[in-house]
């Protein structure tokens, strides 16, 4: 029953987020400055009825409406997988064009961020673990890296380990000339290309693991089933892996959260920078050629990607911690 | 013996030492240790940099000297020049300004919205609360900076104003979370509820009682979205969407980035992201500082553990040793030691 109850509260809660992202980006253009569909629209009489007619409603241009009834319309075209046709792009629908460029960013941001994760995780435990050592040295080291903007550490990796040293492709995700296809030949390219802008996230986003880790490890090796568990002289190994760090996690993973926004955030700027073919580069040119129907699908698509994200982090948490199914969250 | 700390992790609430004197040592209290201490210093010299730009620096910002164009840091151009002959080192001095100002108004603005939502939101209980929590956890999903980035573009020449208006608006709810967490807890202690059994009125109940209690996490609240600002300002301005007449650090990225520096001219963008970074690591100081003032045993750990290993004693080992202490009397010639250090030695200081 309690279960169920915290499955109906989460739930509820994720649909309450997926509606106010919903209408957050209906309320997005009505805000903006100047009306860039019109003027698209009389420089380019051949539009198509439907093409302006869904424009139109993404941007409260029919204003002979009420702002109730143009709620409903756009939740029509939601509703229908409509997210406007792109300025910039020769009105190619706007879900295609997302549709090309979403897996490479969660593939990159994906692998690094549970990389990042695993990594940092293991080092926070381990530090956390022999506190007062050596290893304490880690912990300033990979904050200076955290407070790193990533994009100006990219442009230095690419600095360093493209053009001087030339370990790795500078840009793309992929060579310029190579076809893709679902071959060995294709994926070793993918990941050597893909090394270089995955690295440099990891780097970044590792310190605030490490030290989220190492803090709530100091603080869980003080309980008293750690004291009893080396009491009863189980092996120290055993002690750190599941007594304190399977404890020493949970936190982790709640503020998956948090971290998640601010690395999809760092993430969409390395994009540009390493003119990887993902959302952050979409969006960014989507910026240059203010191509607000692109842009307005592209947050859509960010946050609701970032909700499931989040819905998965929910369920390992669940998985990890009894107790969130007996009580309330 | 140490107060038992709550193991809570950082969205849950912390026991902060409950203030029993008041008055303005205690409200700094949080800020005096090591690690704060170096964090404000750092800080305090970008300030005064900042401030007192023009005397730094020999050349302003934008100021093009067509004899020096992209030299190498000299004696005459600290830290190089730009493809105009503009001194990169006055931009950087000069960029302080442009950092800080929108920094700060971030921080203000946000920690403002999240002490209005959190402490209301844990004042109160039922749908209100439940509500306000819904409102806070919204925005800590929502990613911000796309968010920012649409939202400058859309405007034709976004003020600072509005630029650090959307930084705070999208970078309130962690704050938020935390301080209705700590408000919450805070509630049911005695003496809250001797306040209201007294009668006194709620808005001296949340100021007089309740805030002091906050100071610490509103206070590591405000640094961290600081430094969230800073990074989303320097990212903005780097992508371009900021104009780029507000010169700021990422501004100096912005025009390197456009004008070719990579990789050769390493004077032209190295300086701005170590001046970010340093900044970052400053504001984190601060905070850790606040951090182990609020929970005493992230210090105290490694000191002890460094102690006990001095004494010859590993820290994770699990059998407990029976020591004799020199110089102790008869009746007490062995103490046991817990080997975690659960218990002090009487001869701490």
């Amino acid at each position: 029953m309690n279960t169920l109850r915290f499955l109906a509260r989460r739930i509820a809660f994720y649909l309450f987020t997926a509606w106010a992202a919903i209408t957050i980006n209906f309320f997005l253009p009505r805000f903006l400055k100047g009306d860039p569909i019109s003027a698209y629209l009389a420089r380019n009489q051949g539009t198509s009825p439907e093409v302006a007619e869904s424009l139109r409603i993404l941007f409260g241009l029919n204003q002979d409406r009420s702002l109730f009834q143009q709620y409903i319309d756009y939740w029509g075209l939601m509703l229908s997988g409509d997210l406007g046709r792109s300025i910039s792009r020769g009105l190619a629908p706007v879900t295609d064009v997302i549709a090309s460029a979403l897996p490479w960013t969660i593939g990159l941001v994906g692998v690094a961020t549970i990389l990042s994760f695993v990594i940092g995780t293991s080092l926070g435990s381990i530090i956390g673990w022999r506190r007062g050592s050596r290893l304490d040295v880690l912990v300033p080291i990979t904050t200076f890296f955290s407070t790193v903007p990533y994009f100006w550490m990219g442009l230095i990796a690419i600095a360093v380990f493209a053009t001087n040293l030339g370990w790795f492709p500078a840009s793309h995700a992929y060579g310029r000339g190579t076809v893709p296809a679902w071959d060995v030949n294709f994926m070793l390219e993918v990941i050597r290309h893909g090394t270089l802008p995955a690295l440099t996230i990891v780097i970044a986003s590792l310190g605030g693991w490490i030290l989220g880790m190492r803090n709530m490890m100091v603080t869980v090796l003080d309980e008293d089933y750690v004291t009893v568990a080396q009491a009863k002289g189980l092996s120290p190994r055993r002690v750190l892996t599941m007594y304190a760090a399977r404890n020493a996690v949970l936190p982790q993973i709640q503020s998956f959260a948090l971290a998640l926004g601010f690395i999809v955030g760092g993430t969409l700027v390395m994009e540009l920078v390493f003119s990887y073919p993902g959302v952050g580069k979409l969006l960014l040119d989507a910026t240059a050629a203010k191509d607000f129907p692109l842009m307005q699908g592209l947050f859509l698509v960010i946050t609701l990607t970032v909700l499931v994200a989040n819905i998965l982090a929910d369920v390992a948490y669940a998985v990890l911690d009894p107790r969130t199914r007996q009580t309330e969250a | 013996m140490t107060a038992t700390m709550s193991t809570a992790p950082e969205a849950q609430p912390v026991e902060v030492p409950t203030s029993t004197k008041r008055g303005m040592g205690n409200a700094f209290a949080m800020f005096r240790n090591a690690k704060s201490v170096t964090g404000l210093a750092i800080l305090g010299v970008f300030t005064l940099a900042a401030i007192f730009a023009p005397f730094i620096t020999r050349y302003g910002p934008l100021e093009k000297n067509l004899d020096a164009l992209r030299q190498p840091p000299s004696a005459r151009f600290w830290l190089g020049t730009t493809h105009m002959g503009e001194d990169v080192f006055a931009q950087i001095v000069y960029g302080t300004r442009g950092v800080l100002v929108v920094g700060f108004a971030a921080g203000i603005i946000a920690t403002i919205i999240a002490i209005a939502i959190g402490v209301t939101a844990g004042y109160m209980s039922g749908w209100r609360s439940e509500s306000l929590s819904a409102l806070t956890n919204v925005f800590l999903v929502i990613p911000g900076l796309p968010l920012m980035i649409i939202i400058t573009t859309g405007q034709e020449n976004p003020s600072l104003f509005l630029v650090a208006g959307v930084l705070a608006l999208t970078g309130w709810a962690w704050g938020g979370r935390v301080l209705r967490a700590q408000t919450m807890s805070l509630r049911n202690r005695d003496f809250v509820q001797a306040a209201r059994a007294n009668g006194e009125p709620l808005w001296r109940i949340i100021t007089v009682e309740m805030l002091p209690n906050l100071m610490a996490i509103i206070a590591s609240s405000f640094v961290g979205t600081v430094t969230a600002a800073i990074l989303g300002l320097t990212t903005l301005a780097f992508i371009g969407i900021i104009p780029i007449t507000n010169l700021n650090w990422g501004t100096i990225l912005f025009w390197a980035q456009a004008n070719g520096a990579f990789p050769n001219l390493w004077w032209w963008f190295v300086p701005a992201g170590l001046a970010i970074a340093l900044l970052g690591v400053a504001l984190s100081l601060i905070n850790f500082g606040i951090d182990e003032y609020v929970n005493p045993r992230l210090r105290s750990a490694g000191e002890r553990a460094r102690d006990l290993r001095k004494r010859g004693m590993k820290t994770n080992s699990a059998v407990t040793e029976v020591r004799a202490v020199p110089g102790a009397g008869s009746t007490a010639a062995t103490t046991t030691t817990a080997t975690k250090g659960e218990y002090e030695r009487p001869d701490v200081p």
